[in-house]
């Protein structure tokens, strides 16, 4: 048996995750259409290489990478694309982005995929290339690019590689079915990911209220030596990579790095069978399982849903009863935000549709002042110091934010869950990093125009004492003239006199 | 002897405080509380000024007023001393914290008028002090107006960002924190 | 004459105050020579902190010479484009309270770039000569063009143009720059029936 340990806080809110069904994937009918944004991950927005009216087919890029940090994106079904334009997409500020609406004609035809007869073959370039082709972005919902993560390369290299199958968010039972019913998958993209980024040890991470899934996990684990299964207690947010790195090694990632800093990956499991789907199968991202719930549907359960299906039509699928839903939420109650409007597709990192009534998930009750109590420090997992952080960004002092490392903040909602005055502490250190990040922008513009300003002085300056120079020049050279003797205003005279006494001759 | 020094220090710096005891200094200490990085720069400045003054007063009293018998000008002298002691304080910090003379240098010659410093020096000469025991009542007087200092800039930053109501804000909470901690002080009564 | 101010007290005490003044006074004069400090390093502590606009409404001629102004002792909310945060980053850096921002000078707004109409511009050069950036491309006779990453939206082009055709626009945010705002803070007074009912009545 492995040592696991603990990390610091945590909380123990209700898990709900029983009504989801876990276990169990069921398709969804074809939508009406399809819209896909452009951005579905961090990075570069991807740029559009279909135009209005083309036809698409199943598997076909409809917009490519800009860039290194960018993922290209797929149609997931055969269709016609109607428009390219901006609507709404998923993002908490319920604002809009290019997205690409596709009609679709139901035939779902694919282009040809072609996979590799044996990865172990390639090159690790050649592999990341294909992973970068496929539209792979972290799956677990924070989209980054999973190219660019295995390619990191610090010196020390990647010794172990995590698939993070903790799922520690209530209501979310995504990663728990894919667990159940793709188990070896699971394992054979772990292979293919531990062999590109030269891991010796694979652990398939497991909170102990999924014994279904670790079982599942240990059976298909056989087949890999260096994968090894741990389950550890539940507990809210043991699933933040750097909180899980820290039960299961003991190890805890410098502030403002990343894992590979200290030689770990972690990958969730519906991106390992992403991997392994586009190396073995050569199929991109196209589709996902979503776990749509709350009390408010008839049906809940996991879907396979293809990506840009309006959320409303997923919905629908599981029995939507728009009456007695309070709002809906895209992702989890701690993590989530609300879709402010159900045309909204879903996306790459769509992990969870939660539609719940008024009484299950009651309206957030009204903030009340600070009292001091320290719960929120006692909860934090990253032992932060929550009650500093909210004063200062209400203050907005940056230089004590910094101090207090208000960027290592994995924005878990701990504190706000614990918070006895019901502050809503993350959107006071969600706005205030929006402010750091906007300051030091500001900072770096203003630097380049304040060069461009100095830059400009300096070269008005030089044209200045250029002129000055040519001007002195040339009234050196009037006067060295002048004393030589050699007064072109005297010679003209001379000769115009000269003229006149030839002419004067002449008559 | 050693004892003796720990005593006269311990009861310098704690047991009569020169701020929140005996209530000298309060206006460098109201003044320039309201950041902790200053707040040290000012506890720096005051540390040097006031034990090179407690030092030079004591000198020029014993070297030059003692013997003329001019002891009654010793006021007027200290005043003078602590003055050019401060000057000097100010040219060395232009030079080597361009920073710190922008903000202290309305302070610094607050220093000269800092009562503190006059009183350390008349003090020494009414409790008949020797010149180490002089220098080490001087050097207890600035260690404990700089803790006191410190103390109270950390707990200022803290209050200009919190919740306080209206008619509080700003000095006023600053007056009762002070009155507070001065009764805390008060507490080590007895210790020496 | 020693033996004439020692007898005398009086004359004792003003030579011995007028000695120490001599003596201090020296000291304090080669003081003043030893530890001479050239130039202003705050300056450029300041000039780090104003936005580099150069758009002039503070009333000097660009941000270096504002900078200059307030080491000397000019007030710090003289700033428009670099708003609130940037007084607030002053009177951080100086230690002084931070005041809002004088109305005289100008408002906080939007943050602006520059944009031409290029079917109306003749090429007159008068922009470009009046940009303080360089963030204006273009020549004589030749099309100009603003370059929006460098311009810093000081519309200090927009006088000099003789036909009027450069437009100052909202500088874009968009999706990718959005983030969370401040939450709205305590609702302490709507809980209390009574004072709820009292702000109705008074509304």
């Amino acid at each position: 048996m492995r040592q696991i340990f603990d990390i610091h806080g945590g909380i123990h809110p209700p898990e709900r995750k029983e009504m989801s069904n876990p276990g169990w994937v069921s398709d969804c009918d074809m939508p009406s259409k399809l819209v896909l944004p452009v951005t579905q991950h961090i990075g570069a927005p991807a740029r559009p290489v279909v135009e209005v009216g083309d036809t698409v087919f199943g598997g076909q890029m409809i917009a490519e990478a800009q860039g290194p940090v960018s993922v290209p994106v797929h149609a997931p079904s055969s269709g016609t694309v109607t428009a390219i334009e901006a609507r709404a997409v998923p993002h908490a500020s319920g604002l809009t982005d290019i997205c690409i609406e596709i009609s679709l004609d139901g035939k779902d035809e694919w282009v040809g995929c072609e996979g590799l007869d044996n990865w172990r073959n390639e090159t690790k370039a050649a592999l990341l290339e294909r992973v970068r082709l496929a539209g792979i972005a972290g799956l677990g919902g924070a989209g980054f690019p999973t190219a660019i993560k295995l390619a990191s390369d610090r010196d020390s290299g990647i010794h172990t590689l995590i698939i993070n199958g903790t799922e520690c968010e209530p209501y979310i039972t995504a990663d728990d079915t894919v667990m159940q019913c793709f188990a070896q998958q699971i394992v054979e993209g772990a292979e293919i990911l531990a062999h590109m980024v030269g891991a010796e040890t694979v652990l398939l991470a497991i909170e102990d209220n999924k014994p279904e899934a670790a079982d599942a996990m240990r059976q298909a684990a056989l087949a890999l030596d260096i994968a090894e299964v741990v389950t550890f207690p539940t507990k809210y947010p043991s699933g933040g990579e750097k909180q899980l790195i820290e039960i299961l090694l003991n190890a805890q990632v410098p502030s403002g790095g990343i894992p590979a800093d200290i030689g770990v990956l972690c990958q969730n499991p519906n991106t390992a069978i992403a991997v392994r789907d586009a190396l073995i199968h050569g199929k991109p991202v196209t589709h996902r399982i979503t776990t749509v719930t709350g009390m408010s549907l008839k049906d809940p359960g996991n879907r396979r849903v293809m990506l840009g299906t309006p959320i409303r039509e997923l919905l629908e699928t599981a029995g939507f009863n728009a009456d007695s839903a309070d709002r809906v939420l895209h992702g989890g109650p701690m993590m989530g935000f609300t879709v402010t409007d159900l045309d909204m597709p879903v996306v790459k990192i769509t992990n969870c549709v939660l539609a719940p009534t008024r009484t299950e998930i009651p309206p957030p009750q009204p903030q009340q002042a600070c009292i001091r109590c320290g719960m929120c420090a006692e909860a934090c997992p990253a032992s932060l110091l929550p009650q500093q952080l909210y004063w200062y960004a209400r203050a907005k002092d940056q230089e004590q934010l910094e101090r207090h490392n208000l960027m290592d903040c994995i924005e878990c909602g701990a504190c706000a869950f614990v918070c006895p005055s019901h502050i809503p502490l993350v959107q006071y250190y969600r706005s205030a990093k929006g402010s750091l990040r906007e300051a030091a922008r500001e900072k770096v513009r203003s630097g380049n125009s304040r060069a461009r300003f100095e830059a400009r002085q300096e070269r008005l300056e030089r044209d200045a004492a250029a002129r000055e120079a040519k001007r002195a020049a040339r009234k050196a050279a009037a006067e060295a003239r002048a004393q030589a003797g050699d007064d072109p205003v005297q010679a003209a005279i001379e000769r115009v006199k000269a003229k006149k006494a030839q002419q004067e001759t002449q008559q | 002897m050693l004892g003796d020094f720990a005593v006269l220090l311990i009861a310098a710096v704690l047991v009569n405080n020169f701020v929140l005891v005996q209530f000298l200094g309060l206006c460098p200490f109201m003044g320039v509380s309201n950041k902790l990085d200053t707040a040290i720069g000012m506890s720096a400045a005051t540390t040097f000024v006031l034990t090179l003054a407690s030092v030079c007063s004591f000198l020029t009293y014993r070297y030059l007023l003692e013997p003329l018998d001019l002891t009654y000008l010793r006021t007027l002298s200290f005043i003078l001393v602590i003055a050019v002691v401060v000057q000097f304080t100010e040219m060395v910090v232009r030079k080597t914290s361009p920073l710190l003379h922008r903000v202290l240098g309305v302070y610094l010659p607050l220093i000269t008028s800092n009562c503190a410093v006059l009183g350390v020096a008349l003090l020494n000469i009414n409790q008949a002090h020797n010149f180490m025991e002089s220098l080490i009542y001087g050097l207890g007087a600035a260690l404990g107006f700089s803790l006191v200092l410190v103390l109270f800039a950390a707990m200022r930053e803290r209050l200009v960002v919190a919740d306080v109501p209206e008619p509080f804000q700003g000095a006023a909470i600053g007056m009762i924190t002070a009155g507070l901690a001065s009764l805390a002080f008060m507490g080590f009564a007895g210790l020496v | 004459m020693l033996d004439v101010i020692l007898g005398n007290p009086i004359l004792l005490a003003l030579a011995a105050v007028v000695g120490m003044a001599i003596a201090f006074g020296a000291l304090l004069g080669f003081a003043a020579v030893r530890f001479e400090v050239e130039g202003n390093p705050l300056s450029d502590q300041i000039n780090a902190i104003l936005p580099q606009t150069q758009c002039g409404q503070c009333g000097y001629p660009g941000c270096r010479p504002y900078a200059e102004a307030i080491t000397d002792g000019d007030s710090i909310n003289k700033c428009p484009p670099g708003g609130e945060d940037t007084i607030q980053a002053l009177a951080n850096l100086l230690d002084v309270e931070p005041e809002p921002l004088d109305a005289e000078h100008g408002v906080e707004a939007e943050p602006t770039v520059a944009y031409i109409r290029e079917d109306e511009c003749i090429g007159c050069t008068k922009c470009i000569q009046a940009c303080p950036v360089d963030a204006i491309l273009g020549a004589a006779k030749l099309m100009h063009t603003v370059i929006i990453d460098e311009c810093t939206g000081c519309d200090l082009c927009v006088e000099p143009c003789p036909v009027d055709c450069i437009d100052m626009i909202p500088r874009k945010g968009g999706i990718q720059h959005w983030y969370w705002p401040l939450p709205n803070g305590q609702t302490r007074e709507n809980l209390i029936a009574t004072d709820r009912s009292s702000e109705q009545a008074a509304a």
